[in-house]
């Protein structure tokens, strides 16, 4: 129980808040490094998912969808670790090759919600839309993405916080954040300091876990939100 | 563990050295049999609680959002966090790996099993009430049969994961396959880590496929009637887990 | 108006669903497409919105070939009700129906307002009015249905099965507004059903289509139940075709009812299996 006496100590270090190393710092890097491999990560996912999802009919888009959800299974199969230290290996520690393996990892579960929410919105509602005289494109995005938005935002956070978490792990191939603290506690055999990390990253995968719940509860309908519950 | 053996090779400029692999079956064949140890156990495991616990949650509906609310807080625990904090408790052992991977598929298992059973037509589980089944006959005959495919897809991303998550445990000196990447990674060498990246991936997919065949075989009836069945079960599969990959070549 | 002029459907696959259709609808009537399923109703329906396009032949409206017009400019001055409704489960129900209007770019405001004064004419609450599709009944979503395509005042409307979906008690009384609603309106209505007796109710006109997309018969009710053109049309309508004669003469005119032939000794039982059929 020493330990954990001492990890909480390590909170209350005056050196823990101030510097490059210290908190504030560590968690402002790890939102960074986070926060742009999410937004490539959306960028190159969201759009994709929309439009395939969209483009269910026709022999072309089915095999594709085939593809993405396939491909997305097998993309679980990954070992975070070891994409890491390849792509460092490779190439070098500069940021790219790091976020590489973190948009890699990340972006199969937004492609597969979005894919999946929005191909499988109910036929009479496209039907009702196109019917009375909704562009592709309106329907799409007036229609099947806000009933395929709960879905959507699962996905979202599952990448988030699969995000979150694997660049903690990149401190082991030289990412700065949160991550540091756990790889150089564990290094330099100071256990306070690696449990202080590990605190803290549980308590940011909390915070995205709770923006997420937040998000769901103001940006879906309450109109999908009661016929999801009864 | 033994390291000397794998830091016996030497710094190399092509992708793979396949005479490093030569030299090391030995050793990477006991990694693998660890790995395998640390990800399948957790999923034993994790079936085991997960089964009496979706269960409940099925027979009294007032459990279930709490036990979601635990089981979404599970799903969101870093794994290498996690590890972190048991130390103390466990020490650098593979308990500390297994522990968190035990959590994490009982994340996603306990709600497979709560849809899949939800995912009983109520038309059905009347009528085998109708025609004088007892719960827990009706339980193992009629309502974990249909269930099954759900279930089994909720193990089938448990066991990937687990599969493809046991390497972190590398950073404490327990990964499996994983030490190769940190090996790897030390010495700037890729061919532990490639080898190592594809021993993991072969090693889920087999696991994925031998699950896919035995609900193949438990499932005849979904074997003769296409379509519904299917169609319904990837539904249940996209709404009910955390992460909501469907199985999708399960119904192809 | 709407015609179709010897109007084709063949699929790629080979199935012809309409063949060689022509077909005079009138303005301000109320035309009822009925059939078995598979006899093409639906999708002589879909090709006048261009939901499906013609494989040959035309569907003209107003004397002009819907195929000059894009898709989502002909489909907003046409209102479009399908069987479960099709309402959007996440807006709310004002805001369903004021759909096209939105759509038209129209203020926001006055579609509302106007969507409001819609849900009366329909039968429903407008306490209802910011509640979700979901946490309505299946007989008022309908209603709703009817009100969303009423709300741009269109000139023509088509139902596709819309009273289908819901209990036959409550079908019946949406059916009795839905004729006072059209005695209003008197909108050019094409209305698909499998139910002859939906048909024979709604109908100043019906369509009789058969199996392989084949008109059989093209005639006002009265018309239809006196003479019907071949043995098709007659299994279609059925053994107990001189109860439908008796309840239509009566609802048209009490008076020629009591007047009227003597039903038929088929008539005088009522048939069971039609009743379970339903």
């Amino acid at each position: 129980m020493n330990a954990i006496w001492d990890a909480i100590r390590w909170f209350f270090q005056s050196a823990q808040w101030s510097g490059p190393d210290g908190i504030p710092h560590r968690l402002l890097e790890h939102l960074e490094y986070s926060g742009l491999a999410f937004a490539i990560t959306v960028v190159l996912a969201l759009p994709l998912g929309l439009v395939l999802g969209h483009q269910r009919r026709g022999r072309l888009a089915s095999a594709l969808g085939f593809l993405v959800v396939g491909g997305a299974n097998g993309a679980r199969a990954l070992p975070t670790l070891g994409l890491l230290t390849l792509a460092v290996t490779l190439t070098s520690s500069d940021l790219v090759p790091i976020l590489l393996p973190l948009v890699v990892l990340a972006v199969p579960p937004v492609l597969v919600n979005t894919y999946t929410g929005v191909q499988q919105v109910e036929p009479g509602l496209r039907d009702a839309a196109e019917g009375m005289g909704m562009t592709g494109r309106q329907v799409l995005l007036k229609v099947e993405a806000p009933v395929a938005l709960p879905l959507i935002l699962l996905g979202l956070r599952t990448a988030a916080i699969q995000i979150v978490s694997t660049a903690a792990i990149a401190a082991f191939v030289g990412l700065g954040g949160l991550g540091r603290y756990i790889i150089d506690g564990l290094k330099r055999q100071e256990y306070a300091t690696t449990a202080g990390g590990a605190i803290l990253v549980i308590l940011l995968a909390f915070a995205v876990q709770l923006c997420f719940s937040v998000l769901a509860r103001t940006a879906v309908s309450p109109g999908l939100r009661r016929s999801a519950s009864s | 563990m033994s390291r000397a053996a794998l830091l016996a090779a030497a710094d190399g400029e092509p992708l793979i050295r396949w005479d490093w692999i030569g030299r090391n079956l030995d050793e990477i064949g006991s990694l693998l049999r660890d790995h395998l140890i640390m990800s399948i156990v957790p999923v034993v495991l994790g079936l085991a609680v997960a089964l009496p616990a979706g269960l409940a949650c099925a027979q009294w509906r007032r459990l279930y959002a709490p036990v979601t609310a635990v089981t979404s807080a599970l799903y969101a625990l870093p794994a290498i966090a996690v590890f972190i904090v048991l130390i103390p408790f466990t020490g650098l052992t593979r308990t500390t790996v297994m522990i968190p991977l035990t959590l994490y598929t009982l994340s996603v298992l306990i709600p497979s099993v709560v849809d899949g059973l939800r995912s009983v037509p109520e038309h059905v589980r009347l009528s085998a009430v109708a025609m004088g089944y007892g719960p827990a006959r009706r339980l193992a005959t009629v309502e974990l049969p249909i269930a099954l495919p759900v279930v089994m897809s909720g193990l089938r991303i448990a066991t990937v994961s687990n599969i493809s998550l046991v390497s972190v445990g590398a950073l404490l000196g327990q990964g499996g396959l994983g030490m190769l990447f940190t090996d790897g990674a030390n010495r700037d060498f890729t061919t532990p880590i490639i080898v190592g990246i594809v021993l993991s991936v072969a090693l889920a997919l087999v696991a994925d496929a031998l699950l896919l065949l035995v609900q193949w075989l438990l499932t005849p009836w979904s074997r003769a009637g296409r379509g519904r069945g299917a169609r319904a079960e990837r539904r249940a599969a996209a709404a009910g887990h955390a992460d909501a990959a469907p199985v999708e070549e399960a119904a192809l | 108006m709407i015609t179709f002029e010897g109007v084709t459907k063949r699929y790629p696959d080979g199935t012809v669903a309409v063949d060689s259709l022509d077909l005079e609808i009138a303005a301000g009537s109320l035309t009822v497409l009925v059939g078995p399923s598979g006899c093409g109703k639906t999708t002589t329906l879909r090709m006048i919105n261009r939901m499906i396009d013609a494989t040959e032949g035309t569907v003209a409206v107003d004397g002009r070939d819907v195929r000059d017009v894009d898709p989502p400019t002909l489909r907003r001055g046409i209102g479009y009700v399908i069987q479960q409704a099709g309402l959007f489960p996440h807006r709310t129900i004002v805001d369903n129906i004021a759909t096209v209007p939105f759509l038209l770019g129209q203020d926001k405001k006055r579609a509302r307002g106007q969507a409001l004064e819609l849900m009366e004419r329909v039968g429903l609450d407008p306490k209802l009015a910011k509640r979700y599709p979901a946490q309505l009944s299946g007989g008022q979503q309908q209603r709703v249905g009817v009100a969303r395509a009423l709300a741009a005042d269109p000139p023509i409307l088509l139902m596709d099965e819309p009273f289908s979906a819901v209990d036959p008690i409550v079908r019946t009384s949406l059916q009795d507004e839905f004729l006072r609603l059209q005695a209003e309106v008197e909108k050019t209505i094409v209305f698909v059903t499998h139910d002859i007796d939906e048909a024979v109710k709604l109908g100043n006109k019906i369509a009789v289509f058969q199996v392989g997309g084949r008109l059989a018969q093209y005639a006002a009710p009265d018309e239809l139940l006196d003479a019907p053109a071949d043995d098709f049309v007659r299994d279609f309508l059925g053994g107990d075709r001189g109860i439908r004669r008796l309840r239509f003469t009566q609802e048209l005119d009490a008076e020629a009812a009591a007047a009227g032939e003597p039903a038929s000794p088929q008539a005088a039982v009522a048939d069971p299996t039609r009743a379970a059929e339903r």
